[in-house]
């Protein structure tokens, strides 16, 4: 096992460095100049080719790409063009919020979706079967915009028992923190538990129909000890893997939500770099992301060997 | 609906009121907080490197003036306490009034005002215009400067207290140091309010709190002159891009005032007891503008420019952009509506919507149906649709349209390039502008027409820029207003733009908690605003 996690972990050098390249001469082709933005509808083309020499625009690709990759292996990803500050200050100012989120979200669909799986194989083709996969095809087929806007207007605006909108930190106390994400944390986990829900209860009936698990119920096992450690157990390697992949997918593109609820994560601070072009922010982003998905891949990964003895690295 | 929600809301409060209390926010301390969402998020704290309106209302917000325009657009002291003027016009004197002081506690002298000038005039349109006439800037003491000018030029004291962008706020002379294409790291003015730049989040908030070293004029407040005195402890500039979540706040008390509220929410705001809904100044807030490339054709021709005036209605885009009749005009002035210069002087070359004869004078011009680019901004609120208009008229004249969609940051980077519109260049883009940008033709850049210095579009006609040039030099309002008239009629011919229409954005607040707004147009105040908590 340790020679497989030091081979995943080394094999993440070239990934990271493909990634670093591929997402520099992206940004780098694209239309767009973050000198023209800055210098706005009074500047003179002179302006604008002096705010690039400033910025070290004018450099050859390559040369920028030296600087940055300079700065990277120094642990310094940049700074903004825009606000002039450290691109680690600004991922580390919304890391917490992004974090929060994710973890809130996850309790809430994991511990709702698993169970309900669970149910609805356990009574398929039943009334209650049908009542959990209706409630998850309902998940999948509200945008996350519209729950949203509707559980602002049912829980802040008429009921007021919650924010409308923005994040509270931890610092600022953990159950304000806590009534910041929940509307959020509910709207955005919908969809993902509607996915765990139907991917738990696809694997649960395979199982389920396993000779092991009909051989444990003729032997008098109580339901619950046949499901939960029996059925479940040889089902989780799928669960596990798409609550991973939802985990990667909450951390790095969770923009609509964050938009909604105003919540200041790294979602929205890509896409309004992204907008405003500016780079040092992108870049250092996609290897921050990058990075969250190799070691969240190798995580579950990890995970299959203790939930199945039979996989082995 | 309201009835369900009340019954709903009294089966389930017994059961949640024990969460609810444990989840209710910890009670706000003493101090009165007001949080505004404004139109755009602070990503830049120096006014003069970049030209964003926010980061202007920031420059207000944390350094001040030499002057300040009042509500009728007329400069007033501010930071200067007495000033002079030479009979012949070519020599000002000022004094700087007693107690200024820099947030970190360092007084404000001649030196920081002259270092500060020179690095506004070096990056502000207007301001090179001021000083390239200007001789040079003498410091007679640390509170007395002069400024002698190589011609009496007359728009001194308008430029030193002009509004909108780039605004010539004072700061540090080692502040000012700094290359004006280059940005400052500090935001220590000696404005009326003081940014937490520790409290700093780009894209989320933006913090201030009150300069208790500030000395107000004694002056009541008036436009960007007067008194600024801070009635509140502090300031949160709170950041919400969704439209709709911003209503939502605001009704639910979350913010305090809402900048910019679409209009199409205007009346589910103006229907809630606790908000109102104000106009913000007396001059209009935006009028927008259809840009034409004179540098390739076919707009280089202006019978070509002149036959586009054939398909602008501006009730079409108006309509299409603004929606409510009540906030916007028709006005083809090429100074803003409603402001001293503003005229009708429009010559018989401003012509009725008709796409027929525009193809037809085209056609006189040469046009021989070579497509048109059109920059096409796929993600702004106004110029999206005013855009779409735009193409729909042109395509209904029967022109060969090349629509680029693209997203606004590209079609500013695009806009600047000067390649034939085949090589990646354009042939008319759209955008907007503030009311207070356009309030004379020296300041309103878009008449600019000095060829290839000028502004995106390189207008290119003598006269014009003679015109303005004389503006400059007028010493009478009579005479200036003579030359506005001149101006327009020689606009109306060379077209370096065509407008498409003014409208004022405004602005809605908790008026059960808010009083005192200071009405201004181009850069929100927070001065003199007091709050109920």
């Amino acid at each position: 096992m340790s020679a497989y996690i030091l081979r995943r972990l080394l094999a993440t050098f070239p990934v990271m460095a493909v990634v670093a390249i591929f997402v520099f001469v992206l940004l780098r082709l694209a239309p767009g100049d973050p000198a023209a933005l800055i210098a706005g509808d009074d500047a003179t083309a002179a302006d604008i080719a002096n705010i690039r020499t400033r910025l070290g625009l004018d450099l050859p690709i390559w040369h920028q790409f030296v600087i940055w990759i300079g700065g990277i292996l120094q642990g310094d990803l940049g700074v903004s063009i825009f606000s002039n500050l450290p691109v680690t200050r600004l991922i580390a100012q919304r890391l917490e919020p992004t974090l929060m989120l994710a973890l809130a979200t996850l309790i809430v669909a994991v511990s709702l979706a698993v169970p309900l799986g669970v149910l609805a194989a356990w009574k398929a083709k039943s009334l209650v079967d049908r009542i959990v996969m209706g409630f998850s095809v309902m998940g999948f087929a509200v945008p996350v915009f519209l729950a949203g806007y509707v559980l602002i207007y049912i829980f802040a605006i008429q009921l007021r028992w919650l924010p409308v909108q923005g994040y509270k930190p931890l610092a600022d106390g953990f159950w304000a923190s806590i009534q910041s994400l929940v509307l959020p944390a509910i709207a955005l986990g919908t969809a993902y538990m509607a996915l765990i829900a139907r991917i738990t209860r696809a694997s649960m009936l395979e199982v389920l129909s396993q000779d092991y698990i009909r051989t444990a119920n003729s032997k008098g096992l109580a339901t619950e000890r046949v499901l939960l450690l029996h059925a479940l157990k040889n089902a989780a390697v799928p669960i596990v893997t798409i609550i991973g992949i939802g985990i990667a997918l909450l951390i790095s593109g969770v923009v609509i939500t964050e938009t909604v609820f105003n919540i200041p994560g790294l979602g929205r601070l890509t896409v309004d770099a992204v907008l405003k072009r500016d780079y040092p922010i992108v870049q250092g982003l996609i290897l921050v992301f990058a990075m969250t998905k190799v070691f969240i891949n190798l995580m579950v990964d990890i995970s299959y060997a203790f939930l199945d003895p039979r996989i082995r690295y | 609906m309201r009835n369900a929600f009340t019954a709903l809301r009294a089966v389930l409060c017994a059961s949640a009121a024990a969460a609810v209390i444990a989840m209710a926010p910890a009670p706000a301390a003493a101090e009165k907080v007001l949080r505004a969402t404004m139109h755009a998020d602070l990503r830049v704290i120096d006014p003069i490197w970049t030209t964003q309106t926010i980061a202007g209302i920031h420059g207000m917000l944390v350094y001040d003036t030499l002057f300040g325009v009042d509500d009728n657009l007329e400069p007033q002291p501010q930071m200067v306490g007495d000033y002079s003027v030479s009979d012949d016009g070519m020599t000002y004197s000022f004094t700087l009034r007693d107690g200024l002081k820099f947030h970190d506690g360092s007084p404000v002298t001649t030196e920081d005002v002259i270092a500060s000038l020179e690095r506004w005039g070096a990056k502000d349109q207007p301001g090179k215009a001021l000083f390239a006439q200007v001789e040079k800037l003498e410091k007679v003491d640390d509170k007395t400067f002069k400024m002698i000018l190589k011609a009496p030029y007359g728009l001194v004291l308008d430029t030193l207290g002009k509004t909108g962008t780039n605004v010539p706020i004072i700061m540090r002379a080692e502040d000012a140091a700094t290359n004006p294409n280059e940005q400052i790291t500090s935001a220590i003015g000696s404005g009326p309010f003081k940014m937490l730049k520790d409290e700093w989040v780009p894209g989320s908030k933006a913090v201030y709190v009150k300069n208790e070293d500030y000395v107000p004029r004694d002056e009541p407040p008036s436009g960007f002159a007067g008194r600024k005195e801070v009635k509140i402890d502090r300031l949160e500039l709170v950041w919400i891009p969704d439209p709709q979540t911003a209503m939502q706040a605001l009704i639910a008390g979350e913010i305090d005032i809402l900048e910019q509220p679409p209009i199409d929410f205007l009346p589910i705001l103006e229907g809630t007891p606790e908000i109102k809904v104000m106009k913000t100044g007396a001059v209009d807030s935006h009028w927008g503008t259809l840009r034409l490339n004179h540098m390739h054709p076919p707009f280089d021709k202006p019978e070509m420019r002149q036959a586009m005036y054939h398909l602008i209605n501006q009730e079409d885009f108006m309509r299409s952009t603004v929606g409510d009749p009540a906030y916007y005009r028709d006005c083809h002035s090429y100074i803003t509506c409603g402001t001293p210069y503003s005229n009708d002087a429009k010559s018989d070359l401003i012509g009725d919507y008709d796409p027929k004869k525009a193809l037809e004078k085209m056609k006189a011009a040469g046009y021989n149906g070579e497509p048109i680019t059109v920059l096409a901004a796929t993600d702004h609120h106004t110029i999206t649709p005013a855009t779409q208009v735009l193409l729909n008229a042109m395509r209904e004249a029967g022109l060969n349209v090349d629509a680029q969609s693209l997203d606004w940051g590209s079609v500013v980077a695009r806009r600047a390039k000067k390649e034939k519109p085949s090589e990646g260049g354009w042939n008319i883009f759209v955008t907007t502008s503030s009311g207070t940008s356009a309030a004379n033709p020296v300041i309103n850049t878009w008449l600019g027409a000095s060829c290839e210095s000028a502004n995106v579009g390189w207008p290119c006609d003598e006269e014009l820029d003679a015109l303005r040039t004389e503006f400059a030099f007028a010493r009478s309002n009579d005479e200036r207003k003579d030359i506005a008239r001149k101006v327009q009629e020689r606009a109306a011919h060379v077209v370096p733009y065509i407008s498409w229409g003014q409208w004022t954005q405004p602005m809605a607040y908790r008026a059960d908690k808010v009083s005192g707004i200071v009405p201004v147009t181009g850069l929100t105040v927070f001065w003199n605003i007091d709050k109920k908590e």
